[in-house]
């Protein structure tokens, strides 16, 4: 009866001034059709179609087990480390499917960085942890090393904090500034997609707005894909956020959509903190 | 267990505050069209006095408001609950105003003023009254069907607020000791005709409460 009183008040004299157009499009990088991921037995992921976006931030959120964090892993193959798992379905980077056998770990890799939820800092110096992986690739030249340590540290926005302490060991770093350093690490090779699984659930809360703010900002640089408990976060920093609930996406949409008017009755329980 | 028992404990508290802010504010222009009629000056001056008593239950509905978003940082609709609450508590607030500002009509038409037929101004009144009850009913029960029928009765408030106003106009045209006694009456039918505008909007914060979108109930 209400939706139909609804429709007549559409119809009618009735404007709709909150209509907005629908936006263009985005180009995608990552393209997932009809991904099953198993455990052994388990059905981690149940036919996951998401689509994401270049130069945006996509949150995923969803209580604990419901294949976030096992999703996000097999956006780089992380989750191949698993033994007994088993997928099936299409995950295309770049219109290939890194779940193709010819499709390398090692190249992929390169394009896909990822940040942990707890900061992991080799046990060097600031300036070798974020040098470890370009001199992977073989760059030797001190001046291109020093460039791109400067570069990192500058776009991971913790340059001017370190600058005059290179060559002591990241651990004397706080975790917020461990965390950035990790990030900057993940910028020294210059990947496309930055991958962060919880990253600021280990920190206090100035360092957790300072990780939000850089995640802004690389979003013009990269496309970012992050898995949070955090709602609030979620809705603070993503633009679109997936809803994920017993290994299947529930709703998938503009950040602003899920967390004002979710489609769905489960993701508004969820979001509104009524379980998980 | 309902994990969000304390937030909706809360929502419902403040809720029940809006529910007493509107039958203040409901009592209040009713006293004030009393004092109107039957020319009694110390009413008048009561629903001017007991004004305070609703502006600060409007604060108290804001300030609780306020804290329930800091405390449970609400979304989607449950943010909407709180943020119409408000919007709703301020309109019943403005209705309350409108009480006060007839109440000193009736002060400055004073007690020996010529007498004059309030026929269709009573009518405004009480179709007015009867919005404002049905619209804060809607809101409580959550009833679109009730808020939209609210709403379309404000086209009938706007009619005789026509009739009234053009009515007075031509007894000052035919009587000129009346002119005074009708410059304030056209204001108090220009009040009342507010007042149901702001039953208007509280049927469409029940909408968009509900949807999530914004509705023109009444163009």
């Amino acid at each position: 009866m209400v939706q139909l009183a609804v429709q007549e008040v559409k119809k009618g004299k009735i404007l709709e001034v909150n209509g907005t157009p629908a936006a263009a499009p985005k180009k995608t990088v990552y393209d997932t059709i009809g991904l099953d991921l198993w455990y052994g037995e388990h059905h981690a992921l149940k036919n996951i179609d998401l689509a994401i976006a270049e130069n945006e931030v996509t949150a995923i959120i969803g209580p604990s087990g419901c294949g976030k964090s096992t999703y996000l892993k097999t956006l780089n193959r992380m989750v191949e480390l698993v033994p007994v798992v088993r997928t099936s379905g299409v995950i295309n980077y770049r219109g290939r499917n890194i779940l193709d056998r010819n499709y390398t770990v090692e190249e992929l890799r390169t394009k896909v960085g990822m940040v942990f939820q707890k900061p992991n800092p080799f046990p060097k110096s600031i300036y070798d942890n974020i040098a470890y992986g370009p001199r992977i690739h073989g760059i030797k030249n001190k001046k291109i090393l020093d460039e791109i340590v400067e570069k990192s540290l500058r776009g991971a926005a913790i340059w001017d904090e370190v600058k005059d302490r290179l060559h002591e060991n990241a651990y004397g770093l706080s975790g917020g500034q461990q965390q950035r350093i990790c990030i900057a690490r993940c910028l020294a090779i210059e990947p496309d997609v930055i991958l962060m699984d919880e990253p600021t659930s280990a920190l206090d809360p100035i360092s957790t707005l300072k990780v939000e703010e850089l995640v802004q900002e690389l979003k013009d640089n990269y496309s970012i894909v992050i898995v949070t408990h955090n709602m609030q976060q979620a809705a603070r920093i993503s633009d679109k956020t997936a809803f994920f609930l017993n290994g299947e996406v529930i709703e998938f949409d503009n950040t602003d959509h899920i967390f004002s008017t979710p489609s769905d009755k489960r993701t508004e329980d969820y979001i509104s903190g009524r379980f998980g | 267990m309902n994990v969000r028992e304390r937030f909706e404990l809360a929502l419902m508290g403040i809720q029940h505050q809006l529910t007493e802010l509107s039958d203040l504010s409901i009592e209040a222009l009713e006293q004030a069209f009393t004092a109107l009629e039957n020319r009694d000056l110390e009413l008048a001056l009561n629903v001017i006095e007991d004004d305070m008593h609703i502006n600060r239950l409007e604060e108290m509905i804001n300030d609780q408001a306020i804290l329930l978003i800091t405390r449970q940082q609400p979304v989607a609709k449950d943010l909407r609950q709180l943020m119409v609450i408000v919007k709703a508590a301020s309109d019943m607030e403005r209705v309350a105003d409108y009480a006060v500002d007839i109440a000193k009509e009736t002060i400055r038409i004073g007690e020996n003023a010529p007498t004059v037929d309030l026929t269709h101004l009573r009518d405004m009144h009480q179709k007015t009254v009867t919005m404002l009850r049905s619209s804060v009913e809607a809101f409580v029960e959550r009833d679109m069907i009730k808020a939209k029928d609210v709403a379309q009765l404000d086209d009938e408030v706007d009619e005789l607020y026509g009739v009234t106003v053009r009515e007075l106009l031509e007894l000052s045209v035919a009587d000129s000791s009346c002119i005074k006694v009708v410059s304030h009456l056209s204001f108090v039918s220009r009040f009342l005709e507010r007042c149901a505008d702001h039953s208007t909007n509280i049927c469409e914060h029940l909408f968009y409460l509900v949807k999530g979108e914004h509705y023109e109930l009444n163009n």
